[in-house]
């Protein structure tokens, strides 16, 4: 039986460096995924990832099981996230001021276009790639805090419980949150809104 | 019902996390109500045009990286780590109550040995001599290093 959360935390405590391992495997894919999609870059997804594994892992000695894991390491990985975004907008507004951004490095791997190449349907890939671009930008656009709760909720399938501690509000402010950020889903994704209807 | 109270149950009710009693009294409103019915229909298509979204992997690398990152971790000492270990303690704290007890322990007066008796007298007689006292003082040498005539 695998062990839970909690009690593999609790072996790291101890000194079992082997159940390090086992939560690292179990959180990196969720991690770097709700990570991702907070701060659009993978590179520094995936450096934000590993800072929260190694906070994890220097908090090990001072661990309490107070709370369940994943409240823990998603609130270290929302706050990391939160910074991290508000940082690169200041950055982004520096070098706006320097120089114009031709090319962001992003949509620059979006355009899988020597994919497109190799599939004889080209016009559904660009559709389909059209479509999911529409949905990140949607979610791009969302603030932080919203975006937070909607990636939690939805991709993370945390409780709304455990997600207003993440975010530290109350359940209350959380549901008006989560409604405010499908209601402005629901307007920027009108087109695709209306085609799922039909 | 009213609509304002939807706002904070109708996504519980999109993702079938509402209690049954709330289930119940939420559908009665929709039934009624053709504004909140849409609203419900397009939280449902919002909810699934966010499932497309891929998932992606971590670099083989990732874990390499977190390993690498954990083991140049300083070792964190606590203050325990400062006390010595436990034989070396009871050997330090017995050394230190050994000092304490000769340190404290009563001096006693120092006492003559009956052999001490007859050297002590000697050296009395000896100071009071008078012979010696008549003895003629010893001449320095000058600066040059030589003897004195006299002599």
């Amino acid at each position: 039986m695998a062990r839970s959360d909690v009690q593999l935390m609790l072996d790291v405590k101890a000194g079992d460096e082997q159940s390090f391992t086992l939560l690292l495997h179990r959180y990196r894919s969720p991690l770097v995924n709700f990570l991702y999609r907070m701060v659009r870059n993978r590179e520094q997804a995936e450096d934000l990832a590993q800072e929260v594994f190694l906070r994890v892992y220097r908090a090990r000695e001072d661990y309490v099981p107070s709370a369940k894991f994943t409240t823990w390491l998603f609130r270290i990985a929302t706050n990391l996230a939160l910074n991290s975004v508000r940082d690169t907008r200041y950055q982004r507004m520096e070098i706006s001021l320097d120089a114009p951004v031709t090319v962001d490095a992003e949509e620059g791997e979006e355009k899988t276009l020597d994919v497109a190449e190799k599939n004889p349907n080209i016009e559904q890939h660009l559709v389909e790639e059209t479509r999911k671009k529409m949905i990140r930008h949607a979610i791009e656009k969302l603030p932080e805090k919203q975006r937070a709760a909607v990636l939690l909720h939805k991709y993370q399938e945390l409780d709304y419980g455990e997600i207003s501690k993440i975010l530290q509000c109350s359940e209350s402010a959380l549901k008006s949150l989560l409604f405010r950020a499908y209601e402005t889903l629901r307007v920027e994704l009108a087109p695709l809104v209306a085609q799922h209807g039909k | 019902m009213s609509c304002s109270r939807m706002e904070n149950k109708i996504l519980e009710y999109v993702d079938s996390r509402l209690k049954e009693s709330e289930r119940v009294e939420v559908e009665k409103h929709l039934a009624t109500c053709a504004a909140c019915r849409l609203r419900v229909n397009e939280f449902r298509a919002v909810s699934s045009l966010l499932d497309e979204l891929p998932v992606i992997e971590p670099s083989p690398a990732f874990d390499l990286r977190v390993h690498a990152r954990v083991a140049a971790e300083p070792v964190k000492q606590s203050w325990w780590a400062w006390f010595p270990a436990p034989r070396v303690a009871i050997a330090a704290a017995m050394l230190l109550l050994a000092t304490v007890w000769v340190g404290t322990r009563p001096n006693p007066a120092p006492q003559i040995a009956q052999d001490d008796i007859p050297v002590l007298e000697n050296l009395d007689v000896l100071s009071n001599f008078d012979v010696l006292s008549e003895l003629p003082q010893p001449v320095q040498a000058d600066d040059g290093g030589q003897t004195n005539p006299q002599m």
